[in-house]
């Protein structure tokens, strides 16, 4: 039997993580400009949506010192906003603007609607099924049939209604028997 | 001088018991679920108490954190968590019940969780805009707690005989703390007078509703009214509190400042 005692070299020698935020651009002056920037910056949990994509960010102003960003926390016990405010900060310094104050706003509060096309996309290629629309009568809050984010198909069924994180739950597809993540309606 | 912020930043004297009191609910609750982590009956309830109780602090945080602003006298969200007294904390009794076997520990979550599903909507409209905003937040989370909660005490309550006989024991043991929940006080009365939340009969009539359908559907039987009245919310606890504390402040007070 062949071990292989590297195995970080075999499996994984091509795998960098991706960027969390991107790196050596410039702010130039313009509201417009820190939408760019903050375009940039992935959540810390799932990188392949960005704040934006993600719908968090709610305004961006001038003050005489630099700008603010207000900002609206998903769900409100989740670590990630800490993160996420620290990492608005250090990008927008870096390219930068001297003075970010970053605000939290409650209201409206954070709905996953608000996620964007390109972020539903994104997600479903990144192995989680995009929330289906927030129902104005909100009945059977946890009973969801996503389609497969692999196979499409819609016979699946929820192992768990809460998941890794709080903004998911854990699902299988019962077609090609992958569990997969679905990101609840909020 | 602290009089004077007092009357500037709250609104009456009952303001901040009445925001103590939800986030205290909120955080001990939240520590009661977490001693579950790790011991969960399956995994997916391990996963499920540990993100509720995450969804309890975040509500916990945001309270805390609006009492001392609205407070005025600097103390942050960990001066409240970490460095008050038992008797200086208003959860009612119910939260620090100890967590006993399953049955107990669902009985006790989806008494409270139901309490805060009617008690988010109505302080939408309270006079404390910070408070609307908190609760409408929360409501959106809680939501899901209710429905999870209550899809256990069904199945459980209306299960095996085991599961039923225990459910019952959690009940009879667990719902006369639930009293205090709606019991009008000096402070409730002065709440509802200065329309920062509703009154308790509001709050009695829209969790009874949804839990005797709840307990209908779970074959479970109330047990008869008592005269029992438990006294959390007016600072004076069970035996219990003293020993969650003890295991969530310690650190904080062992080693102040520290950080990581």
């Amino acid at each position: 039997m062949v071990v292989s005692t590297d195995l970080r070299g075999d499996r994984f020698s091509d795998f960098e993580p991706p960027p969390r935020h991107g790196r050596g651009l410039r702010w130039d002056g313009s509201i417009g400009g820190v939408w760019t920037l903050l375009a940039e910056i992935s959540d810390p949990e799932i990188p392949v949506v960005s704040l934006l994509d993600l719908g968090i960010i709610r305004d961006v102003a001038h003050t005489p010192e630099g700008v603010t960003v207000t900002l609206t926390p998903t769900y409100a016990g989740c670590p990630a906003t800490e993160v996420i405010c620290a990492d608005v900060k250090a990008v927008l310094a870096e390219a930068g603007i001297a003075h970010v104050t970053v605000r939290q706003q409650l209201t409206p509060a954070w709905t996953t609607d608000w996620i964007s096309a390109k972020g539903r996309v994104a997600l479903q290629d990144y192995g989680i099924a995009p929330p289906c629309a927030v129902a104005a009568e909100r009945t059977q809050t946890l009973q969801f049939k996503p389609a497969c984010p692999r196979c499409a198909s819609h016979q699946t069924v929820c192992l768990s209604a809460f998941g890794a994180t709080p903004c998911k739950a854990l699902y299988r597809c019962e077609t090609c028997r992958e569990p997969f993540d679905f990101f609840k309606p909020l | 001088m602290s009089g004077d912020l007092v009357d500037t930043g709250l609104l009456g004297p009952a303001h901040l018991p009445y925001l103590l009191r939800l986030a205290d609910g909120s955080l001990i609750l939240a520590q009661r679920l977490l001693e579950w982590c790790g011991h969960g009956p399956v995994l997916e309830q391990d996963i499920a108490f540990a993100n509720i109780a995450l969804d309890l602090l975040g509500q916990a945080r945001l309270l805390y954190t609006h009492a001392g602003a609205r407070e005025g006298r600097g103390r942050d969200e960990d001066a409240f968590a970490y460095w008050r007294d038992e008797q200086a904390f208003l959860n009612p009794t119910l939260v620090e019940l100890p967590n006993g076997d399953f049955a107990q520990s669902v009985v006790r979550t989806y008494a409270y969780v139901a309490y805060q599903h009617g008690l988010w909507p109505a302080l939408q409209t309270s006079t404390d805009p910070a408070l609307a905003a908190i609760a409408a937040k929360s409501h959106k989370e809680t939501s899901y707690h209710v429905e999870h909660l209550e899809g256990w005490m069904i199945r459980l309550g209306d299960g095996t005989a085991e599961s039923h006989t225990r459910m019952q024991r959690a009940l009879d043991l667990v719902w006369p703390y639930t009293t205090e929940l709606f019991t009008e006080d000096t402070v409730t009365l002065a709440v509802a007078a200065d329309g920062l939340g509703p009154t308790t009969a509001h709050l009695a009539e829209q969790w009874t509703g949804a839990t005797q359908a709840v307990l209908a559907t779970a074959t479970l039987q109330a047990p008869p009214p008592s005269p029992f009245r438990s006294t959390g919310q007016q600072g004076r606890h069970s035996d219990h509190l003293g020993y969650v504390l003890l295991e969530m402040q310690a650190l904080t007070r062992a080693h102040p400042g520290a950080r990581w």
